[in-house]
């Protein structure tokens, strides 16, 4: 196979696995902002609540490295829905700087709580013996642990997808997004409905948070230092959409793969340039409304 | 100088296949004294809001004074003259009386764009306000927060703003609507008293105030013109007599 | 979504306490004005240990009143304010290291100047936005220069910082010394000169009008005011007064480091001054020195429970307390004027 072909499958591969984190962590935080209007910094912490209760949960019960991602997922997702009584409910209706600040100071303070309860420094998860390694798929061969998370992020985009357009709360959800008053005048219960797909979104988020443990690493800074990242994703995208999200996160992870890939010096450069480019084009997002 | 103050011609707005305007042809005359009615969701206000640039037509041509302000800025219209009142009042509710009344003013004489000097030190803007205040009889209310003025106050702080921005048309949206009567009486007071140089249309569903007030109506349906004409002809018409005088 | 696109002051609570003054007693000094200048004083002779760091509390003063300024009175909510502060710090920074221009006073005046312009090009793109695009848009310009420094290091030292910075004395007499003196006064005078121009401009016809931007913009076009364009003035202005807290940051360090681009620097001004209060000015004060204050307490003792008290005060602020401290302050005075009355 030639050079050039070898590292454009590589670019393309590698960007592949780091946009299925981007849109599994994302996704939730999509709907959040779609459905209820809701301006949350504070997203990326239940992935990172996701990724410390997977390495928790394996060392004390004792179980594998996917029972206990699911495991994670759940509880994270329950966990979640007493944060969103407490603290969300109540700003709803506010102007976004609160609940940007309300957001940020959750961030802190999960920043902190986990610093004091797991330290300071990246922890690592043990990945079970048969995701380890490379795999040959015709072509070449492929680090396993990656074709696994993208495969989970294609199945999990295809999951929700068609559970969104498909099922009777699928189409209540898209309903509400689309037009919250009208919704409600049909007898969808909007809060209820929102509790729902928020518990859902930090559930897979927090699996989001455990898968990536082996890619990018966990410290309590996580969701500080991915905030933006994730938030990005869901603007570019477009809020409330499966699909914006999906290819949001495609198109980024590739573009920062590629950039970082071709011009090292260039870091991040790329991905925030395109970010604003896109934004500057269409300032709903790629798939958001536009009027 | 022609004696049209402000014209419409062929205006469409769509929103998607929704037609809320419909090739309105539309004419007021320089110092015209004149009503727009129809039923709720005729399309009045989504009239005012394409004259006055909140909205963009869809087809269409709009002229001010001679002017074409078709694709023309809200407020720079509202430099040229073009001046209205909301059906929804649209005030400054953390802002005192009196302020909202000088940022109007302010706005209007150039004085807003002074980055250095108080406000304080303007004193012909404040004396203004207060002078319009008083024609309202709002001057004891100027140092009362917006916010906790009772509504029917704040429907004169409504017209009391449109006049200190010196209109020459004044667009009227209903402001005498869910106002007490000793209100409402001293809004048709002060608008009688304009001068008569002013093109003034107002939105109304009180017949009485309309028939007092205007030399001419037009009648608004489905967002479409239905008829326009003298008060005697409109309420000699079969048409509005049966979808909507009937109603009062 | 109208709670996205739509005016973002809704329930926001973001009066200044003078609305209710009349318009010509207003931007008449009060006695209780005094007060911080003096404690700044105060301080000069009680804390003489602590310069260096009252130096830098000034400094996020300069910062804050920036950036209350667009977001306190104009309502534009940003979350990319280092940008200007940022490039304010490497004007100054790289006048000195790669121009040899160490004179200190013109070179504040660059980098404000330098501010200003980024300032005025970025506001012109991004003040056409509003709501969460404009929030997006503030915080990835911001990130982009971050970037930006960083893929340039040949010219701003990059990660590593940009050394080779050496300011002349002040006026040709004071240095910077070890304790920071000097750089104390030559902040305070800077700080003064600022408020003086800002609050100048809070009580001008275009001040009250950013107001009326902030609490009904609709109106604000229906009276004939040019939003955009004093949107994009204000942003400048802004921009620039960050600047100078940039660029007396890098003078009085000797030293920039990326971090003052940072996403950190953006979220920390904006703590800052909510915690403070927005549209007061003096917000600023206060929350600079609390939170500056506190945290350097605070982490004495261990970051990490700094990091959560912040955030927990954040959280108690926009739930209980949303006009800052200073607002709860006035709030409880009122209160108590109203019980005893
Ligand atoms: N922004 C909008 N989007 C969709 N429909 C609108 C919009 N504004 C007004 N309409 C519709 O246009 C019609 C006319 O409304 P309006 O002009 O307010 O009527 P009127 O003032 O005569 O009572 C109504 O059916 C209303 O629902
Ligand atoms: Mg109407």
């Amino acid at each position: 196979m030639s050079e050039f072909l070898n590292v454009v499958i590589s670019i393309v591969f590698d960007g592949l696995a780091y946009a299925m984190i981007l849109f599994i962590i994302s996704v939730g935080l999509s709907v959040t902002m779609g459905l209820m209007g809701f301006v949350n910094l504070a997203h990326g912490v239940f992935a990172m609540a996701g990724g410390y209760a997977t390495v928790a949960i394996m060392s004390q019960l004792g179980i594998g490295f996917l029972p206990a991602l699911l495991c994670a997922g759940v509880a994270i997702g329950v966990a979640s829905l007493v944060l969103e009584q407490t603290l969300y409910a109540p700003l709803y209706k506010a102007g976004e700087l609160d609940q940007l600040l309300l957001s940020i100071g959750l961030v802190f303070m999960a920043s902190g709580a986990f610093t004091y309860f797991f330290g300071p420094d990246p922890i690592s998860v043990q990945i079970p013996d048969y995701l380890h390694g490379q795999i040959d798929l015709g072509v070449r061969s492929f680090p396993t642990y990656r074709v696994f998370m993208i495969a989970v992020g294609i199945a999990m985009a295809l999951g929700l997808w068609i559970s969104l357009e498909r099922t009777l709360i699928g189409a209540r959800i898209r309903a509400a997004v689309d037009n919250r008053p009208m919704a409600e005048a049909v007898g969808i219960n909007v809060n209820r409905l929102f509790k729902l797909t928020f518990a859902l979104g930090s559930g897979i988020a927090a699996i989001g948070g455990g898968l990536a443990i082996d890619i990018l690493g966990l410290t309590p800074n996580f969701a500080i230092q991915y905030l933006v990242l994730f938030l990005i994703v869901v603007a570019v995208g477009g809020l409330g959409t499966i699909r914006g999200t999906f290819v949001a996160a495609l198109a980024l992870g590739i573009i920062d793969n590629a950039g970082k890939y071709l011009w090292p010096e260039g870091g991040a450069f790329f991905i925030y340039a395109v970010a604003i480019a896109i934004l500057l084009w269409r300032p709903s997002g790629l798939f958001g409304r536009t009027d | 100088m022609s004696s049209t103050a402000l014209q419409t011609s062929g205006l469409d707005k769509n929103f998607g296949a929704l037609r809320i305007a419909r090739n309105i042809n539309f004419e007021l005359q320089r110092g015209a004294r004149h009503a727009l009615i129809g039923p709720n969701g005729a399309g009045k206000t989504t009239l005012l809001n394409l004259i006055t640039g909140v909205l963009r037509p869809s087809a269409g041509r709009i002229q001010l004074l001679g002017t074409d302000i078709t694709g023309m800025g809200q407020s720079k219209r509202t430099r040229l003259g073009l001046v209205r009142t909301f059906q929804i009042n649209q005030l400054f509710k953390g802002l005192s009386v009196l302020d909202n009344v000088c940022l109007a003013i302010a706005e209007r004489t150039g004085v807003a764009s002074s980055l250095l000097v108080p406000l304080g030190h303007h004193h012909q803007v404040i004396d203004e306000a207060m002078h319009l205040l008083h024609m309202l009889r709002l001057d004891g209310d100027a140092m009362q927060l917006v916010n906790q003025l009772p509504y029917g106050r704040q429907r004169l702080l409504e017209i009391v703003i449109a006049l200190g921005q010196n209109p020459q048309v004044l667009l009227l949206d209903e402001p005498a609507a869910g106002v007490p009567s000793a209100e409402s009486q001293l809004i048709l007071e002060v608008i009688d008293s304009l001068s008569d140089d002013i093109a003034i249309l107002i939105i109304e569903h009180d017949m009485e105030i309309v028939f007092r007030f205007a030399k001419r109506i037009t009648v608004m349906m489905t967002g479409a013109i239905l008829t326009e004409g003298t008060p005697n002809e409109i309420a000699a018409d079969d048409r509005v007599r049966a979808i909507y005088l009937g109603d009062y | 979504m109208p709670s996205l696109v739509g005016s973002h002051t809704r329930r926001q609570q973001m009066q200044p306490t003078q609305n209710n003054q009349h318009p010509s007693r207003r931007h008449r000094w009060h006695l209780a004005e005094a007060l911080p200048w003096v404690i700044a004083v105060g301080a000069y002779f009680v804390f003489p240990d602590y310069l260096a760091f009252g130096t830098q509390i000034l400094i996020t003063i300069i910062f804050a009143i920036s950036l209350d300024l667009i977001l306190g009175y104009a309502g534009i909510v940003t979350l990319g304010h280092a940008a200007y502060f940022g490039t304010g710090a490497y004007a100054a920074g790289m006048l000195s290291a790669h121009l040899g221009w160490n004179e200190p006073i013109s070179g504040l005046v660059l980098a404000g100047t330098a501010a200003a312009v980024m300032g005025w090009i970025s506001g012109l793109v991004l003040l056409r936005y509003r709501g969460l695009a404009l929030i997006m848009l503030t915080l990835a310009t911001a990130i982009l220069l971050y970037e930006l420094a960083n893929t340039f290091e040949d010219i701003t030292g990059g990660f590593d910082g940009l050394l080779g910075i050496h300011i002349s004395p002040l006026l040709g007499k004071f240095d910077n010394d070890l304790w920071g003196h000097n750089y104390y006064w030559y902040t305070l005078t800077v700080l003064v000169i600022v408020f003086l121009a800002a609050r100048r401009v809070v009580f001008s016809p275009f001040g009250r009008s950013l107001i009326g931007i902030r609490d009904n913009v609709q109106r604000m076009h229906a009276i004939g005011t040019p939003v955009y364009r004093r949107l994009v003035t204000i942003y400048t202005i802004s921009a620039g007064l960050a600047g100078i807290a940039g660029g007396l940051f890098a003078q009085s360090n000797a030293f920039v480091t990326l971090d003052v681009l940072g996403f950190a620097r953006s979220g920390t001004i904006l703590v800052i001054l909510i915690l403070g209060g927005t549209g007061r000015l003096y917000g600023a004060f206060v929350g600079a020195v609390v939170y500056m204050v506190v945290e350097d307490e605070l982490t004495k003792l261990s970051p990490e429970f700094w990091e959560f008290g912040v955030g927990l005060v954040l959280v108690l602020v926009v739930l209980f307390a949303r006009r800052g401290l200073l607002g709860f302050i006035t709030d409880m005075n009122e209160l108590m004027h109203k019980a005893r009355s």
